[in-house]
């Protein structure tokens, strides 16, 4: 854990730190590739719709001395559909019918319950009409469209609108992949999952929003020096808060790991076991996308911008100068603020801080200058 | 520049003990409220405690663009409520989700199937027939004479027939029921029920039907077994039992005789034998409370479709020359008379209804008659048995996966926190038990359930509850990195760490709450949890996690950045803060030739 402290601290300061910003383009392009082979497999495979959305029943059994084989034979019987029988932990059958109405249902689960020699009382049934899946697919739609405009207003309110736009690339990256890998795996797609997906809405963005706080930390002042372009800040927001980042994901994923580990291990399939999958999934590809995506994308956006560009130039010359004269770039910055007055007057005020002087706002963290006094 | 500790002085920071006061009194208030109460559990959802889920999604007819709406929900939740609670359940909900669903949820132990009958059906308005009434308790004795009795007006008239005990029990008055042959003439009741029993095409013999196979017309004053039974029946009907109302009135088709309760104008219960339903709640076009011109009083208006006036007009003329109280239809709303009006001559293309009606009676007839055929018809999108046993399994199931979750959590927090831990696990417990008590209290409030869902989603609420607790350690983490010593590191990483707080919780209860919105069924629940959680975090956070931490960082334990206590400078690289200038490496755009030093 030392190790890490101090990863962190040097991540913080900048020492060391990968270049999320400049090798954006292999990330872009992985991104893109994984998304390309997500529609791809969505295109050709398809998704594997549960019961939910087809129609049809499942019934759950008690322990039963029937094989699933018998099982099987027999439900196809009672129902003239094709029947999927699973065992399950409990010594019980999972029997999913497709096809079926939900008034034939019934005389299929009395059926089974001869056959299967098990009082129907103990029956679980699950009997779904053919339009509840559409339901619950336009709901998630709806949510889904809804949710974005929101959250892209609201950032763009909090944030601004550039931020708002990469958190919403990001925000349909991370559900196109996790929809792609249903598709490719042949993950069976349920109400679970529906509800797993609409979730990660939430969660995708959460660690988003944490870097682009950083990030609009470091870059409150940033027309007020020329020591750094704003890419440049931008990444080292990613870096420092690189840590921050790690351990929120790890703890999101935890409980949802000890939630698929005990739907998978303890129910068979189910609900648990959808909510968790998709979460899982979503989760880990809104980790990836807030750091490989979402911020390099702002920076993209950013530096089109007129007055960053001019930042960008003046930070270049001033470089440029700099090697020109052999100073070393890392010379301390006289201590005066206003050796940049000259660009226009930025509209983000400095931090209110009282005084006549033009002086550094107090928080001004980006500038890797100190700022509290050594006790 | 020096860094002059700003007087920041807002309650949380300058009194923080005052604030965890104040948290933990609401705590102990909530729980004591919650023991008070009586509940001490959730409610537990179908999935969990076991039963049957219905899901109904109204269809909206063609040619009736606004049929779905609000009213119209609201008056098919009262009916379906009715006849599912008629079943002899208790606790069983009807609601509404969402503009065009009704979730329909009975508690185990019923039977389900016939719950599904119920719910699965419009609801059924017939005129029937009456052919005999009684006080709605069950008759000491059937008397073999017949008693002349008047029962006088139909029920909704404003004659007082709570002490009338007309013992019609094995005769009463015998009726021309509409039968293909109708007599005017008084017959044994017997004799006056086969025949009615007639008209039945093809009885089924179900619980509630008193129909035999073979209806055998005799004329002989012996009633057959059907009629003996139906009499039966009538003789033991109690009324003012919920359970015997509705299972009588269970199973009878239209075509049979039936029995049924009603209750009349004063509110007491009385029970009838109706003969087979001439025109049903389709036929009725609309109907609606007005005020009667002449007589000032408040009236019901009934417009019939052209097939039903037809057959109205054949009813009414076959009724209105009949004694009392055969000169009564009953208006049968699934198997309860909801009232009895007598005919005084033949109607067809409207009727009017009079009676002691007042504004609001005369109302809610009128939307018996006109929603008792419901304007929406349901169509069953899924239906979820589910028996205690793996209701119990689920629950079961669910528990275990949060207190993996949460010792998961809690481990990777010991490890990397160390001694911060502790705040982290306090503010934990804190959350966990506001969420218990608040679920629980939840559900005698607002009739929240908690279903297998909603589990899931208090355990992915850990992982966000505890996110909020990394981003403030690691704000404060960060403070002392750059050389502050504790205290002034928390209070200045505090109101860094409440924005990013504060913004992300946001997005996640804007999540819960688009979700909350728009589903319908398991994923509201989901979503429920998830936004109380949310909301929950914020409060913790607030009013726990930080003062607590404004606390300790007053303790030498932690302000003296002891190795365990997981702020050791030390250990968190705090380093002089020298100027360190090291670039980024690489500049994203052109070659930068910058000279490291």
């Amino acid at each position: 854990m030392s190790k890490l402290g101090h990863l962190g601290a040097r991540l913080i300061r900048g020492e060391v730190g990968y270049d999320f910003i400049g090798k954006r383009k292999i990330w872009y392009g992985i991104s893109i590739l994984i998304t390309i082979t997500a529609i791809v497999g969505l295109a050709v495979r398809g998704l594997n719709m549960g019961i939910e959305f087809e129609g049809g029943a499942v019934f759950t059994t008690p322990k039963t001395s029937v094989s699933a084989g018998t099982a099987e034979r027999s439900a196809e019987a009672a129902s003239g559909h094709d029947a999927i029988v699973q065992e399950l932990g409990t010594g019980g059958l999972r029997i999913q019918i497709s096809g079926v109405d939900t008034a034939k249902s019934d005389q299929i689960k009395t059926e089974l319950a001869k056959d299967l020699n098990v009082p129907e009382a103990k029956i679980n049934a699950d009997l779904v009409g053919p339009s509840w899946g559409e339901t619950i697919a336009n709901k998630a739609w709806t949510g889904l469209i809804v949710f974005m405009i929101l959250v892209v207003i609201y950032l763009a309110i909090a944030f601004e609108w550039r931020m708002a736009i990469a958190a919403l690339v990001a925000l349909i990256h991370d559900i196109t992949i996790t929809v792609g890998i249903y598709a490719l795996v042949g993950f069976e797609v349920t109400t679970g999952t529906v509800i797993g997906l609409l979730t990660i809405l939430g969660y995708s963005l959460y660690d988003t929003v944490v870097v682009f706080d950083s990030l609009k930390e470091g870059t409150k002042d940033i027309t007020k020096q020329t020591r750094y372009t704003y890419s440049e800040i931008a990444n080292r927001s990613i870096n420092g808060t690189l840590v921050r980042s790690i351990n929120t994901t790890v703890v999101a994923l935890l409980p949802v790991a000890g939630l698929l580990f005990i739907g998978g291990g303890f129910l068979g399939a189910g609900m648990l076991n959808d909510i968790s999958l998709s979460l899982f999934v979503g989760l880990a590809a809104g980790a990836y996308s807030s750091i490989f995506i979402a911020t390099p994308l702002v920076a993209d956006l950013k530096e089109r911008d007129p007055q960053i560009k001019a930042l960008k130039k003046r930070v270049l010359a001033k470089r440029a100068a700099a090697a020109a004269k052999g100073e070393s770039a890392e010379a301390p910055e006289p201590q005066g603020e206003g050796d940049d007055f000259d660009d226009d007057p930025s509209d983000d005020e400095a931090a209110a801080v009282v005084g006549p002087r033009n002086q550094p706002a107090s928080r001004n963290r980006g500038r890797g200058r100190p700022s509290g006094k050594r006790r | 520049m020096a860094a002059p500790k700003k007087g920041r002085s807002h309650g949380a920071q300058s009194r923080p003990g005052r604030t965890l006061a104040f948290i933990l009194i609401a705590m102990v208030a909530l729980t004591g409220g919650m023991f008070l109460s009586g509940h001490t559990t959730p409610r537990l959802g179908i999935d969990l405690a076991g039963g049957t889920s219905i899901t109904l999604k109204a269809k909206s007819e063609p040619g009736q663009k606004n049929a779905v709406n609000q009213t119209n929900m609201n008056t098919a939740v009262s009916i379906i409520e009715r006849r599912v609670n008629g079943l002899g359940v208790t606790e069983s909900e009807v609601q509404t989700q969402g503009s065009d669903n009704i979730i329909v949820n009975i508690p185990k132990g019923t039977n389900e199937a016939q719950a599904r009958e119920q719910v699965g059906t419009t609801a059924q308005l017939y005129f029937r027939p009456v052919i005999t009434v009684a006080a709605g308790a069950p008759t000491p004795e059937p008397s073999a004479s017949p008693s002349g009795s008047d029962k006088g007006k139909a029920t909704d008239k404003a004659t007082d027939k709570a002490a009338d005990k007309a013992t019609d029990g094995g005769t009463g008055k015998a009726s021309s029921t509409p039968t293909p042959t109708p007599t005017a003439s008084a017959t044994p009741q017997g004799r006056a029920v086969t025949d009615a029993l007639k008209a039945d095409s093809s009885p089924t013999p179900s619980a509630g039907s008193s129909a035999s196979g073979k209806p055998t017309p005799s004329a002989s004053s012996t009633p057959d077994p059907a009629t003996a039974a139906l009499q039966k029946k009538f003789t033991d009907l109690d009324c003012t039992d919920k359970a015997a109302r509705s299972q009588v009135t269970s199973g009878v088709r239209p075509e049979d005789t039936a029995v049924a309760c009603g209750k009349n104008s004063s509110g007491q219960w009385e029970k009838y034998i109706l003969g087979p339903a001439e025109v049903n709640g389709k036929d009725v076009d609309k109907a609606q409370a007005t005020i009667n011109q002449q007589t000032g009083a408040w009236v019901v208006n009934m417009d019939f479709t052209g097939s039903g006036s037809k057959k109205f007009a054949k009813i009414t003329s076959k009724l209105s020359q009949q004694q009392p109280p055969m000169n009564q239809f009953a208006i049968v709303l699934d198997g309860d008379v909801v009232s009895a009006p007598s005919v005084s001559s033949t109607l067809s293309g409207s009727a009017e209804i009079s009676g002691s009606f007042d504004q609001q009676s005369a109302q809610d007839l009128a939307n018996v008659l006109s929603y008792g055929a419901l304007p929406l018809s349901f169509q069953e999108q899924s239906v979820t048995t589910v028996t205690a046993a793996l209701g119990g399994e689920q629950l079961h199931a669910g528990l275990i996966a949060g207190a993996i979750g949460l010792l998961l959590v809690v481990i990777y927090l010991v490890v990397y926190y160390r001694g911060l831990s502790l705040i982290a696990l306090a503010s934990l417990m804190v959350s966990a038990i506001l969420t218990y008590v608040i679920m629980t209290l939840l559900g005698p409030a607002i009739g929240f359930a908690l279903n297998l869902p909603a589990v899931c989603g208090a355990i992915v609420a850990i992982g966000i509850t505890a996110d909020s607790f990394i981003v403030f350690f690691e704000r404060i983490r960060d403070e002392i990195r750059e050389g502050r010593s504790l205290r002034p590191s928390v209070e200045r990483a505090w109101p860094r760490a409440r924005r990013t707080i504060l913004v992300s919780d946001f997005v996640s209860f804007l999540a819960a709450a688009v979700l909350f919105v728009v589903t319908v069924g398991k994923v509201q629940g989901f979503a429920f949890t998830l936004g109380l959680t949310t909301v929950l975090d914020v409060v913790v956070v607030f009013l726990f996690t930080k003062p607590l931490m404004t606390l300790l960082a007053r303790k030498k334990f932690f302000a003296s950045g002891h190795p365990w206590s997981g702020l050791d400078p030390k250990r968190l690289g705090a380093k002089p803060p020298l100027r360190r200038t090291r670039r980024a490496p690489g500049s994203p755009v052109g070659p930068v030739d910058t000279k490291e030093a």
